[in-house]
Formats: structure tokens, C-alpha cells, sequence
């Protein structure tokens, strides 16, 4: 029996790889923080987070309540304005600081759903065809190619004239349009990492496909994959929006930003509060997103670094 | 070089048939029958029923009604509207020429200022100057451009009445479409002022559909250029005396040309998925909007037309700019 104060092998070996980690991870964060758009953008991604987490305790209102005494009513500076409703209603009478505030939820919530949709779809697509090459190798390249000439939205916005307008059905639309980047950078790292020796001596080991592939290989593909999910995240958010705006995405009542500004087009010219806050509020999520995407790509991809 | 067209054109043919396949599947995959679809009327009697499927040929055994849509579709003909009986090709030729006028105006107005903005960014890197061109085009980069449209409208046609809200031509001038560009029938119609008129038009739905590209045409700009920056032969050129601005845009921007040429073409795709954004913003007569109006109304035969024509016009661009890159890039053509 080992002593107990002695260290067994093992447990230096965990605490070698946990220290590894780490330092990878010290390494990571070093040049992530050097940038400082990405680090202002994940602040301001954290606390949309928690706006949309704790929506319910920090909107003054109910995102649906109607206050019929208040249509139309302004922000609180401007004449005509009260603090009961910051922001203003809108032409039901809704509170417009509250929809903003729950509509956080939809917009987070469309984008990681798009993102793990399309990046588990096309990570599978992508280590198939580059694992096996052969004829599924261009039977699912192809099929990729097909998708990836049609302009997204459009695309998207067909797939919802299929499936029906809908919240859900926009987001199973823009992940299917999204999953062929996932698939296409998948497939080019495997096919750069298959020969390397360390996968070679995994096979020689007796590693089957299926452990090669997922614990072998895919580890090493992941910095380019990151980068793409968090682009494909503001995108979704973008493309959401946008379905929304144009009738197909989430229908109304519900406070999604995009829904909210089609329903605010016919007053553009009397009202700008309906119409400036969701959109605001679409930009500030997008930006913070994409200024947390580049800090990512400095830190991750080592070709880029210092450039 | 003719082995790197042809093996490139070669590529075409599968992703041709993949899309008309999706096209054609379209209507197939659409919930309900697709002759209440196509027939777009309601309530039929079985007979009228019995009749309509044998003339749309849904009677038929599939692969064969895809064949027949295929031969009819590589001869120009798609078919007509279900809501106004015009014919697809027809319809889709003549809205073209507005969705092409303004992606081409957008197209000009980003590479233009992308182009210079990312020089200044690099030349300036890590001034005031570069700090805050990135800026903004990164919130050009994030912008969600219908709503973008909405505030251009509100501050500069209908709050400062500088240019008008919609439409591609003031309703004082009329006349026949030559070209179908309005840039050009105005000035050939010699009306006064119809020319303006049309330039007034196109300036917002221009910058809306021209932002995004902007930023990733400057933010690819600079990066290439610091790229090329950074290499020996400019190195050299400095060494040598040269003025910086000789430097910068004599010998590094043409080398750091090319992935910006390729980054433009890319650009296309984008462009064409902010058309259909702009235009209904802007209720700008082209395919965008058509296509837009089109879902609306169930009109699903020019759905399956322009997704087909569309795809086809994103593959042949995307066709010609790998070709021209080649062209430009002599590394690729070996590999």
C-alpha cells in the first residue's frame, strides 16, 4: 500500500496535466485581455447575460401588460414623458424598457441554439467527409457547396416558408444555412491533421475511427471551429433579427428585437423610440459579440497573433 | 491554366444540379397538396382536382416531373405566377437591372472607401486614426441593416428632407425603360432633373446595402496591408528613399491587392442577402423585393424561380472570381 503523504504516480501525472491546462489557459487569457475591445466586449456580453437570466426582476414592467392610458407615450426627458416608463410604450401601450429587457432572452437564446445545432451538424459532416474521403467525402462536400449558394437569408427565409414562421423554425432554418462553414473547416483540419505522427501512432495503438476521431483529431481542430462559432453567433443573432423584421421569425406578441421593429416600421415618423431601441439594443449584443470574436481569434490562432 | 477553368468548371455541374434539385423540391416539401399550392384556388371539385394534377404533371413519376422541370428551366421557362399569370424569366429579367444598379452603386461605394480607409488604418497603425476607423468598422460590421435603413429614413428624408424615402425615381418623370438602369434612362430620357432625381434615390439604399461590406472590405484592407508592411522588399523601398506614400501605395497595395480583390467578390453573397433587406426597406422595385412580396403572398412558383435564378447568379460570380483569382495569383493555379 502507498503511504499517503507519498504521491503516487498518478496523482502527479493529474496534477502535471491539470497544471498544463492551466497554463494554457494563463496563456489564452494573457493575449485575450491584451486586446481591449474583447474584453470590454465580454463585459458588456456578461451583463446582457444577466439582464436576460434575471429578466423578470429587472423589467419595471410585464413585457405584455398593455397600459391603454399610455399609447405612444415618449422616454421620460422628453415632453410628454414619464419615469413610470423610462423608455416610453409603445402604440399598445407596452412598456418599451421591459421588451427590450426580455427580448435579451430571445436573441441569447436563438444564438447559442444555432450555434451548438450547427456546429454538432457540421462537425460530424466535416470529420466524416474528411476522415473517410472517397465518394461521402463528395457526396457531403457537394451538398455543402449547394447550400452555401444561396444567399443565406434567403435561403433561410425559404426553409421557413416550408417549415412555418415561427421562433423555432427560423432558428432550425439559419442552422441548417449555418452548418456547411462548421462542415468545410472541420473536414480542411482533419484532412491537415490525419498524417501527423501523433495520429498514426494513435491508430498503431489500436485507436478504432470513431476514438480517433472524436478524441484524437477533433481536439486540434477546435481553435478555427471557436472563432467560427462565435462569428456564426452574431450572425444568427442578425439573421433572427432580421427574419423576424421581415413576418417569418417570431411572431407577435413576443418581444424578440426583430419582431418588435417590424411592428414599429409604420411609425418611424411620429414615434423614434419604437423604432431606435430594439435596433440599439440588436447592435450592442452584435458588437460586444464581435469585439469578444476577435480578442478569440488573437488568442487562439497563433498565425494571427501579433499581426 | 486552361486545366485549373476547366476542372473549376467541372465543379459547376454537381452544384447546378443540387440546387435545381432544391429548387424543384421546394414546392414538393411546402405542408399541403401541391396542386392547392399551385392551383392556388380553393375548395375544388375532384374533377377540376383530377385535371389540374395531370396538367402540372404531378401524375407523373418524379424523377420524371424533375426532368421535365430541368429541360424547361435550361430553356428559360419557369413557368408563370400563381397570382398574376406573368411569366417567371419575364418577370425576373425585367426587376434585375434594379437589384443589379443598386448592388453595383454599394459594391463601388465600399471597395472606394473599404479600400482607402484600410490604407489610412495601416499607415496610421495604432494612432487615433486607425483606432477609431476599426471602431466604426467593426459597428458597420455588427450593424442589423434594415434597422440601419430605418434611421437614415428618419434622420435624412424625413426629418432633414434631403433625399426621398422609397421608390428609384421621383413620380414627376416617366418614361420607357431602355436599359432598365435608371441611372442611364434618365439621362437618355433628356427630361430635366430626372437624373437627380434618380441619383437622389439611390444615395441611402446605397449606403445601407454598401455598410457591411465597407467594413469588411477596410478591416481586410488594413490587415493585408500590414501584412505586406512588414516584408523585405518594402523594406528595401523605404531604404532606397522612397516617400511613404510611394511606399504604401505603389508597392505594398498592389501586393496586398489580392485578398482584397478576393474578399470584394466574396462580398457578393452578401450583397445579394442585404438586397433583399434594402429593398424592402426601401420599397425598391428588383428581385429582393419580388422574392420578398413573392413569400408573402404564397406566390411559390416565383419562390422555386428566383431561388433557382438566384443560386445560379451567387455560383457563376463565385465562379468568375475564383478564375480571375487565379489569374492574379499564379501560386494557386499549381495546387
Amino acid at each position: 500500500m502507498a503511504d499517503d503523504s507519498a504521491p503516487t504516480v498518478e496523482a502527479l501525472t493529474v496534477v502535471r496535466q491539470r497544471s498544463a491546462r492551466l497554463e494554457v489557459l494563463g496563456e489564452f487569457w494573457h493575449y485575450f485581455s491584451q486586446n481591449r475591445g474583447a474584453v470590454i466586449g465580454l463585459v458588456v456580453f456578461v451583463a446582457l447575460m444577466l439582464m436576460a437570466i434575471f429578466a423578470p426582476w429587472i423589467a419595471p414592467h410585464n413585457p405584455d401588460e398593455q397600459f391603454r392610458q399610455n399609447l405612444l407615450q415618449p422616454p421620460a426627458w422628453q415632453q410628454g414623458g414619464s419615469w413610470q416608463f423610462i423608455f416610453g410604450t409603445d402604440d399598445v401601450g407596452r412598456d418599451m424598457l421591459s421588451r427590450v429587457i426580455f427580448g435579451a432572452r430571445f436573441s441569447l437564446a436563438i444564438g447559442f441554439f444555432v450555434v451548438v445545432a450547427a456546429l454538432v451538424a457540421g462537425v460530424i459532416l466535416g470529420l466524416v467527409a474528411g476522415f473517410f474521403r472517397g465518394v461521402v467525402d463528395v457526396v457531403i462536400m457537394r451538398v455543402m457547396d449547394v447550400i452555401l449558394s444561396f444567399p443565406s437569408l434567403l435561403l433561410a427565409l425559404t426553409l421557413v416558408a416550408i417549415l412555418g414562421p415561427g421562433l423555432v423554425n427560423a432558428m432550425i432554418a439559419i442552422a441548417i444555412v449555418y452548418q456547411p462553414y462548421f462542415a468545410r473547416l472541420t473536414r480542411a483540419s482533419v484532412m491537415s491533421e490525419k498524417n501527423r505522427e501523433y495520429v498514426t501512432s494513435a491508430r498503431v495503438a489500436g485507436a478504432g475511427p470513431l476514438r480517433l476521431m472524436l478524441v484524437t483529431i477533433l481536439p486540434n481542430c477546435l481553435a478555427p471551429l471557436i472563432v467560427q462559432a462565435t462569428l456564426s453567433f452574431s450572425n444568427a443573432i442578425l439573421d433572427a433579427a432580421a427574419l423576424g423584421f421581415l413576418g417569418m421569425g417570431a411572431q407577435p406578441p413576443t418581444p424578440e428585437w426583430g419582431t418588435m421593429l417590424a411592428e414599429a416600421r409604420e411609425f418611424i415618423l411620429t414615434a423614434w423610440w419604437v423604432v431606435t431601441l430594439p435596433g440599439l439594443a440588436i447592435l450592442i449584443t452584435v458588437l460586444a459579440i464581435n469585439l469578444m470574436g476577435d480578442g478569440l481569434r488573437d488568442a487562439l490562432d497563433p498565425k494571427l497573433k501579433r499581426s | 491554366m486552361l486545366r485549373f477553368i476547366l476542372n473549376r468548371l467541372a465543379l459547376v455541374i454537381p452544384t447546378f444540379i443540387g440546387i435545381s434539385i432544391l429548387s424543384f423540391s421546394f414546392i414538393r416539401l411546402l405542408p399541403g397538396d401541391p396542386v392547392d399550392v399551385l392551383a392556388g384556388e380553393r375548395s375544388m371539385s375532384a374533377e377540376r382536382r383530377a385535371q389540374l394534377i395531370h396538367a402540372f404533371g404531378l401524375d407523373r413519376p418524379i424523377w420524371q416531373q424533375y426532368l421535365d422541370y430541368l429541360w424547361h428551366a435550361l430553356h428559360g421557362d419557369l413557368g408563370s405566377s400563381i397570382t398574376d399569370a406573368h411569366p417567371i424569366m419575364g418577370e425576373f429579367l425585367t426587376l434585375f437591372p434594379a437589384t443589379v444598379e443598386l448592388t453595383l452603386c454599394a459594391m463601388i461605394f465600399a471597395t472606394i472607401l473599404g479600400v482607402l480607409f484600410g490604407i489610412l488604418a495601416a499607415a496610421r497603425r495604432g494612432s487615433w486614426v486607425d483606432q477609431l476607423t476599426m471602431g466604426t468598422a467593426l459597428v458597420g460590421y455588427s450593424m442589423p441593416i434594415f434597422w440601419w435603413g430605418l434611421l437614415l429614413i428618419i434622420v435624412f428624408a424625413a426629418g432633414l428632407h434631403w433625399v426621398p424615402v422609397s421608390g428609384r425615381i421621383s413620380l414627376d418623370y416617366y418614361f420607357k425603360p431602355v436599359t432598365g438602369f435608371m441611372l442611364i434612362d434618365s439621362l437618355l430620357s433628356g427630361q430635366k432633373g430626372a437624373f437627380l432625381s434618380a441619383v437622389q434615390h439611390l444615395i441611402l439604399p446605397t449606403i445601407v446595402l454598401g455598410t457591411i461590406p465597407l467594413a469588411v472590405i477596410a478591416r481586410q484592407t488594413r490587415s493585408a496591408m500590414l501584412e505586406v508592411l512588414g516584408e523585405d522588399y518594402v523594406r528595401t523601398a523605404r531604404s532606397k528613399g522612397l516617400s511613404n506614400f510611394r511606399v504604401i501605395a505603389i508597392h505594398a497595395f498592389r501586393n496586398a491587392l489580392i485578398p482584397v480583390v478576393t474578399t470584394i467578390g466574396l462580398q457578393v453573397g452578401v450583397l445579394l442577402t442585404g438586397a433583399i433587406l434594402t429593398e424592402t426597406i426601401f420599397s425598391w422595385p428588383g428581385i429582393g423585393k419580388w422574392m420578398i412580396d413573392a413569400i408573402g403572398h404564397r406566390d411559390y412558383t416565383v419562390v422555386q424561380g428566383g431561388l433557382l435564378l438566384i443560386a445560379i447568379i451567387v455560383m457563376v460570380v463565385n465562379l468568375i472570381v475564383d478564375v480571375l483569382y487565379a489569374l492574379i495569383n499564379p501560386r494557386i493555379r499549381t495546387r
